[in-house]
């Protein structure tokens, strides 16, 4: 079954659970061939039942220890702009849609969110953007990301720092 | 009258004093080499969410010279510990004592909190990250830009102008600043002893800092 799964890492982020799971929204996904939703919604206020979307089988959770199982069984992820929420998508090498919480100080997720778009890692919009996106999207441009390496932070510390 | 100017003339030394030390203990960053001791001491800043991931991805790949750890988390913040014992026990390598802590401080600001009460819980912050620093002595301060940051890496730079111990911060500036320096950032930047940035744009706006690709 082809599925989809939205995350808002530990925020909150009650806009982008109402936009996915608006009737215009769920029918786009059904056209595209999605068949389940997921919804991981964190600190957000709104819990949707399994059975206020009757088009989509839908399923919905707070926190779990590890999303990593409900990121690989995903065919596209949604997610907030927050880094770990991303990069977690981008290295399990799912396509990654990012939808800008444009309620935060500064929004200053939307520069990684835009670097990465440029980058062709990933789509992004806004919540009055979703759906329309999810209607006209392609997801065959996305390129594969590749990890970051921490290893030369290491290194440079333990040179500057005097690390034998 | 005289005693007026005389307490006056000793509120402008002190405060003369107290720069030129500031100045002294910023410059001197670069040639503290904590590690030829054997161990450098670290302090870890554990902001929330995305924080948390960035610098515990930065701390797997640091050797067990780092020891102790000392990890500091906002007081409301519940995801963060557990994420830390697990990397903690994932790298232990003996049946010794783990050589890590976790201590809580109040947090400096909530997420959307307004500028004039974030100053007002910030310098609440401080009145708890200055016995803490005082008391762990790090040789290292390593944060990515919770506000949560600003009040222990005040404290450690404290430490090092009054000549009780040279505190090194290294900040590490998330990845989801590409054009611009988060608050916290642009706070840190000057005082930093290393400031390392992840996209090309920042290192060539902020000359000082440290350009290694992307680091998580």
């Amino acid at each position: 079954m082809k599925t989809v799964f939205v995350t808002v890492g530990t925020t909150s982020f009650d806009e982008l659970i109402e936009s996915i799971t608006t009737s215009e929204a769920v029918q786009a996904l059904k056209a595209r061939g999605y068949e389940r939703l997921v919804l991981q919604v964190g600190r957000g206020s709104l819990l949707p039942d399994a059975d206020s979307c009757p088009h989509v089988r839908l399923e919905a959770f707070r926190y779990k220890d590890s999303i990593a199982e409900d990121i690989k069984q995903a065919d596209l992820v949604i997610s907030h702009a927050g880094a770990g929420s991303c990069l977690e998508a981008l290295g399990a090498g799912r396509p990654l849609l990012v939808v800008v919480n444009d309620r935060l100080m500064n929004n200053h997720q939307l520069e990684l969110a835009r670097q990465l778009h440029m980058d062709s890692h990933l789509l992004y919009c806004t919540c009055s953007t979703l759906t329309e996106t999810l209607r006209t999207m392609d997801l065959s441009v996305l390129q594969p990301f590749m990890p970051g390496q921490p290893k030369h932070f290491a290194n440079f510390l333990d040179k500057a720092l005097g690390v034998q | 009258m005289a005693f007026l100017v005389g307490a006056v003339l000793v509120v402008l030394l002190t405060c003369l004093l107290f720069l030129i030390r500031l100045y002294i203990v910023v410059k001197s960053g670069s040639n503290y080499k904590p590690g030829t001791k054997g161990s450098v001491a670290v302090l870890i800043v554990a902001g929330s969410g995305g924080h948390t991931s960035e610098i515990l991805r930065v701390m797997e790949c640091l050797s067990a010279a780092y020891t102790p750890r000392h990890y500091v988390i906002a007081d409301t913040d519940r995801m963060s510990e557990e994420k830390i014992c697990t990397l903690e026990s994932f790298n232990q390598h003996s049946d010794s004592d783990p050589q890590f802590t976790i201590c809580r401080i109040p947090r400096s600001r909530e997420v959307q909190q307004s500028w004039s009460s974030s100053v007002i819980s910030t310098l609440n912050a401080l009145r708890y990250s200055l016995p803490l620093v005082f008391r762990l002595r790090p040789d290292m301060v390593l944060c990515n830009g919770p506000g949560t940051c600003v009040p222990l890496c005040v404290a450690g730079l404290l430490l090092g102008i009054l000549g009780m111990k040279k505190v090194l911060i290294v900040y590490v500036e998330s990845i989801c600043r590409v054009q611009t320096l988060s608050l916290t950032g642009k706070i840190l930047y000057p005082i930093s002893d290393y400031f390392f940035v992840q996209w090309a744009s920042l290192r060539d706006k902020y000359p000082k800092s440290i350009f290694l690709g992307r680091i998580v």
